[in-house]
């Protein structure tokens, strides 16, 4: 068993590069091969880390407050 | 009722005529501006500082009409205080540090700048443009070697073997100037840039944004930054509320590719915009309505032979987070002093290649910066939207989303990190001083007095040896370089608080080597007067003596 919390605190040391990649990563996709690139993308983060308790807890993290997010 | 328009009644300069104007043949100038912006009089001044003889030519007769640059960092602050010229901008602007981010009709979260103490200026001020420029013009007219024309527009520019042509429409007609070297301060839309028929590459954000300069009598907004990211007020949009000096806010909306600029700026319709957003009672007057877009290019280069381009005519960026004055302002503080020495013939004219260097580092970092900033505020696809949302979303309630959200990152000083007038070092040293870094500030007393570091570094070289003089000249001249030296112990300067040797992390012995735009040139654990003077000829783009 691992003891590790989930990590809510800023941990990436240069964010706007991060972000940058990350919508740099969708240049040119459509709108569907965007939302697969995406879904790969949570499948192949959420194996890295493995830990299930943990990735549960960031799935209901995720899902909070989702009535905010319909525009 | 929609509120009155109430434009500022700016100052008028009267035209006066040269006498270059009936000279036979066109007279010679060492120096001629072009363009009395903030970034060409702040450049006229520094060039005067240093004793040189500048003509500065300027199409209107009056500071900036309406809403322009509001927002001035610390560094170019401490530039204008090298410069005499800070203090009354200070004294004026209004001082601010918190920043509030909303989202939707939710304030997610606010900031505060946090700003270190111990230096004399704030992170920040806001001022609008036109109180900046009348202080330096204030400044300028204490200087008798700038000869500053007004209603003098050049409307044709040739290049020569050895220097620059233009010619000047006054409203007595067309003459001619010559100069050794021609500066182009002469903004985004750069008719010297036109001229020589340059290219200015780079992005076009398709997007509009409202801008008004509201007077506001009945409200006591604080001293802060407000961003809305789709607020209910400006669905799908962005919107912005700063404080600028007296009763004055900057109020911008982003409105949209599509939207018609001639209606949105109806008087009437941008009235309804800001009860929306402030509520049906503020009671306000305008100052100033416009619709602008917005470029991120630049020139390929900023020399060209005997012409230099600085400010927006080199680069122009965003309006998010306040680099176009704050980097304009930097370009003219690194080309003064190496034009200067070139002059006096005391640095080969290779230094003049180093402003290329430097500055177009600074404007690709201002660039990247100001590029994201537009990317996240207006974002161009839907995945892209969708991100944008969810890091906002989850700032509310989760500190790792806050760094992630960029309403504007800050004008921040650049550090010239790949400079060739950089010495490397070769001791060890922690914090933030590296070569190519402006100085940090720290209080000090001089002669018992309470001072400021900053104040005694700048306008030439200097190097600061921390711990005794041990019998060295206060002046000492490399190749003809003067060099001050300047000590900061007993005799010295008394670094009252300790603040100045931990952010230099210095240590008895340790020496700085500051260049005359107090960027860091050099530095070391122990005196080495052999050292001291390479770093020097480096700096000056001297080549090294062969032994």
């Amino acid at each position: 068993m691992t003891q590790t919390k989930l990590n809510l605190e800023p941990n990436i040391a240069h964010p706007d590069d991060f972000y940058e990649a990350l919508i740099a990563m969708h240049q040119g996709l459509s709108e569907e091969q965007s939302r697969i690139v995406n879904a790969k993308l949570i499948l192949i983060l959420a194996n890295h880390i493995g830990d299930e308790a943990l990735l549960r807890e960031a799935m209901a993290r995720a899902r909070e407050d989702s009535d905010q997010d319909q525009t | 009722m929609t509120p009155e328009m109430q434009a500022r009644d700016n100052p008028t300069f009267d035209y006066r005529p040269s006498p270059d104007e009936s000279a036979a043949e066109p007279a010679h100038h060492p120096i001629i501006i072009v363009g009395a912006g903030p970034v060409g009089m702040t450049l006229a001044i520094d060039l005067a500082q240093r004793g040189q003889p500048v003509v500065v030519l300027d199409d209107d007769n009056t500071v900036s009409v309406g809403s322009r640059a509001i927002c001035y960092a610390k560094r170019v602050l401490e530039i204008w205080d090298r410069l005499g010229c800070a203090d009354p901008m200070v004294d004026l602007g209004v001082i601010w540090k918190v920043g509030r981010v909303r989202f939707r009709d939710r304030l997610v979260y606010s900031f505060d700048l946090l700003p270190e103490s111990g230096h004399k200026m704030p992170a920040f001020i806001n001022l609008q443009q036109y109180h900046m420029e009348e202080q330096l013009l204030a400044r300028i007219h204490q200087l008798e070697t700038i000869d500053l024309r007004w209603r003098n527009k050049v409307v044709a520019v040739r290049r020569l073997a050895d220097g620059a042509e233009v010619d000047v429409e006054t409203p007595n007609g067309v003459h001619s100037l010559r100069c050794d070297w021609l500066i182009a301060a002469d903004g985004a839309h750069s008719p010297t840039r036109k001229a020589l028929g340059l290219d200015f590459r780079g992005q076009v954000f398709k997007d509009k944004f409202l801008i008004g300069d509201v007077i506001i009598k009945n409200a006591d907004f604080p001293n802060e930054r407000w961003f809305w990211f789709d607020p209910p007020f400006n669905r799908g949009q962005s919107a912005l509320l700063h404080k600028q000096a007296g009763d004055l806010y900057r109020i911008d909306f982003q409105i949209g590719w599509e939207a018609d600029a001639e209606r949105e700026s109806q008087p009437e319709r941008v009235a309804a915009r800001i009860r929306a957003m402030l509520g049906e009672d503020v009671d306000f007057k305008f100052e100033w309505i416009s619709v602008y877009t917005f470029q991120c290019r630049r020139l390929d280069r900023f020399r060209h032979g005997s012409i230099f381009f600085v400010g927006d005519a080199a680069h122009q960026v965003s309006p998010f987070g306040a680099r176009g004055a704050n980097s304009g302002v930097q370009d003219a503080d690194n080309l003064a002093w190496k034009l200067d020495l070139v002059i006096r013939g005391k640095a080969p004219e290779s230094l003049l290649d180093s402003y290329d260097d430097e500055r177009l580092y600074g404007a690709d970092e201002n660039l990247l910066n100001s590029t994201r900033s537009t990317d996240f505020i207006t974002p161009k696809s839907a995945v892209s939207r969708a991100f944008r949302d969810a890091v906002l979303n989850l700032s509310e309630r989760y500190a790792f989303a806050r760094p992630l959200v960029n309403s504007g990152r800050l004008s921040v000083p650049c550090t010239l990190d790949a400079s060739p007038l950089n010495t490397p070092d070769e001791d060890a040293f922690a914090g933030l001083m590296r070569p190519g870094a402006p100085a940090a500030d720290a209080p000090v007393s001089a002669g018992g007095r309470e001072d400021w570091f900053l104040h005694h570094i700048g306008g030439d070289f200097v190097a600061v040896l921390f711990g005794p003089r041990a019998g060295l000249a206060e002046l000492i001249k490399v190749d003809g370089v003067p060099v001050r030296l300047v000590t900061v112990g007993e005799g010295g300067l008394e670094d009252r608080g300790g603040l100045l040797a931990k952010r230099y992390d210095a240590r008895p012995g340790t020496v700085y080597l500051f260049r005359p735009d107090q960027h860091v040139a050099a530095r070391w654990r122990a005196f080495d007067r052999d050292k001291l003077a390479a770093a020097v000829r480096h700096a000056t783009a001297r080549q090294e003596k062969t032994q």
